[in-house]
């Protein structure tokens, strides 16, 4: 399993919600942003991709 | 109509309202949608319409009083000083959230009342009774709306979306109430969100060839899931559940196969009834069924079964909560102290724990629907607790996670952990539930498969001919989905004599192989009662 290509984290069950959670703790820890519930949506989070594009959002929004 | 595979929908209803909205121009068909849904909801539960009605018209009201103040917020905003924001944001926020928590109190106020205040109360005495305590509380009993579990949580779903900001207000009541009430799904689901059909109800798509033989196809194919498998299987289920003292433990885990594999094509086979209604009219439902049992885990089949119940527990339960402000300190804390694997999983446990309590209290109110909804809390942590310390075994012994064999190993583990579940859920009780359980792990024996005796149980050796070619047919099916074949576009690029050979035969089977007339009696739609 490539975390870094896989484009389809959610749809493909590689992630739980347990998992999520991690990650969501482990995101605002490093990159420090707070990722609000709305944003816990399987398009922010189906490949690492699409995390980047989460968390710049959320940087640029301050 | 207490049925959406019963002749008088699928004969009568269903084909009276394509022919009145074909009829129609296109501004007035969602309103011989809305008639028709109003009619089915009467002709289920007659005068608890009233409910439905009350229901629809406070969650219009406060959907428009979440947005009139967040049109105010947005002024002031505007208005004020970038120094005074904060302060005015604050403000809205807590009046937002007091209008939320009231309009959703309301709703699940009723839900809670209606459902559940009989169960409460008789705990209570029971309680009281068991203190010495000389008191008795009056238990009530109240009528149950058709269908009030699954629309409550689509207004929940609803009102904290206009909150979110994810979906506008509606000022149109009309647009609201086919949203809530629309006759196909209203009985048993999926859960849709106000984002997902209420355009499209509201719409009036035309109906075309495509959407009513497509529609058409998919009803055929949840009739044949019903009518052949669950409702052949109903006798043998009944017999074995409603006595089960009298049997040893080989027919009880016969029992708990038949009773998985009940459920799932009666459910999912209403789905597909459900969903082939709704495509008729051009309206696509969220999927509620995606292969479950081809799940490797628990985690994943809860990904695949009842998903919009899944995910609307994900949405407005789970992640809410562990995201909350002390839920989020404790993850933080947790993670310094336990890394980043265990951290996590300490407030996420919590969350989890809350969400499957009201999982499995929202499937009936009952102490083995509260068990059914533990076990699967339990199975999910404890999954999730053990994977590092599985990573670390197989590597060591060097096993690929990703080979077929340990991917079967996977997935027939979690099926016979589902089967477990579902004799809980299906049991008479919890103590019945419990006493089934211990028959089959200390009375196993397959001397009743060996002596024939299984075959008196209601259902004879073509009966399990049947439902066994049956099921392997749904199981072609399901193989062909997860490879991403669609079996209706494959059929229907064929040429002419092909497709109706199919279609026929598909007509055929259910006519001949289907479980009704004299001897056999349907089981009721399970997932109506929830």
């Amino acid at each position: 399993m490539d975390y870094a290509t896989c484009r389809d984290l959610i749809d493909s069950h590689y992630l739980d919600s347990l998992t999520i959670l991690a990650l969501v703790a482990e995101l605002e820890e490093n990159f420090d942003i707070t990722i609000p519930t709305v944003e816990i949506i399987p398009a922010n989070f189906n490949s690492a991709e699409d995390m980047w594009a989460m968390i710049t959002h959320l940087q640029e929004e301050g | 109509m207490t049925s959406y595979c019963s002749l008088l929908y699928l004969a009568v209803f269903l084909p009276a309202v394509v022919l009145v909205h074909r009829i129609l121009p296109q501004r007035l068909r969602w309103a011989a949608l809305l008639a028709a849904s109003y009619a089915f909801f009467w002709s289920v539960s007659g005068k608890l319409l009233v409910f439905l009605l009350v229901s629809t018209v406070s969650i219009h009201y406060f959907g428009l009083w979440l947005a009139s103040e967040q049109q105010c917020r947005d002024h002031h905003l505007a208005a004020a000083a970038p120094s005074d924001r904060k302060a005015i944001r604050h403000r809205f926020t807590r009046r937002l959230r007091g209008i939320l928590l009231l309009a959703v109190a309301s709703q699940v106020g009723i839900l809670l009342t209606l459902k559940y205040a009989a169960f409460f109360s008789s705990n209570l005495n029971r309680l009281l009774l068991a203190m010495d305590l000389p008191l008795h509380v009056p238990v009530p009993s109240f009528l149950l709306p058709i269908g009030i579990s699954f629309y409550t949580l689509q207004a929940v779903s609803y009102l904290t979306d206009v909150y979110r900001g994810t979906v506008r207000a509606d000022r149109n009541l009309a647009r609201l109430a086919l949203f809530l009430g629309f006759f196909p799904q209203i009985m048993e689901g999926p859960i849709c969100r106000y984002s997902q059909t209420a355009d499209a109800l509201w719409a009036g798509h035309p109906i075309t060839w495509q959407s009513l033989t497509f529609g058409m196809q998919r009803i055929l194919y949840g009739m044949i899931k019903k009518i052949v498998i669950a409702d052949r299987l109903n006798s043998l289920i009944k017999t074995v559940f409603n006595d089960y003292q009298t049997f040893g433990g080989g027919i009880i885990a016969l029992a708990m196969v038949c009773y998985t594999c009940q459920l799932y094509m009666d459910f999912s086979g209403t789905m597909d009834v459900v969903l082939g209604s709704a495509e008729i009219f051009g309206v696509r439902m969220p999927e509620n069924f995606r292969q479950p049992f081809f799940s490797r885990s628990i985690s994943e089949f809860w990904q695949r079964w009842h998903i919009t119940l899944g995910t609307w527990f994900k949405d407005y339960v789970f992640y809410p909560l562990s995201m909350s402000g002390p839920l989020k300190k404790l993850t933080g804390a947790a993670r310094r102290r336990l890394g980043v694997h265990y951290g996590p999983l300490v407030s996420g446990s919590i969350a989890l724990a809350v969400v499957w309590f009201f999982n499995g209290l929202w499937h009936g109110a009952g102490w083995h629907y509260l068990f059914f909804g533990f076990y699967h809390f339990a199975l999910i942590l404890m999954g999730s607790l053990a994977e590092p310390l599985v990573q670390r075994l197989t590597a060591f012994l060097h096993i690929d996670r990703t080979r077929l064999p340990y991917r079967i190993f996977q997935t027939v583990r979690t099926v016979l952990l589902v089967c477990v579940g579902e004799l809980f859920f299906r049991a008479n009780g919890l103590r019945a539930g419990l006493a089934m359980f211990r028959a089959m792990v200390t009375d196993f024996s397959l001397e009743p498969f060996m002596n024939g005796s299984f075959l008196s149980l209601g259902m004879d050796k073509y009966d399990f001919c049947i439902t066994l070619v049956a099921v392997a047919l749904v199981l072609a099916v399901g193989i062909l989905r997860e490879r991403g074949v669609s079996l209706r576009e494959t059929v229907a690029r064929r040429p002419i004599a092909v497709r109706w050979s199919v279609y026929y035969t598909a007509v055929l089977f259910l006519i001949i192989f289907g479980a009704y007339g004299v001897g056999y009696v349907p089981v009721d739609p399970i997932y109506a009662a929830f």
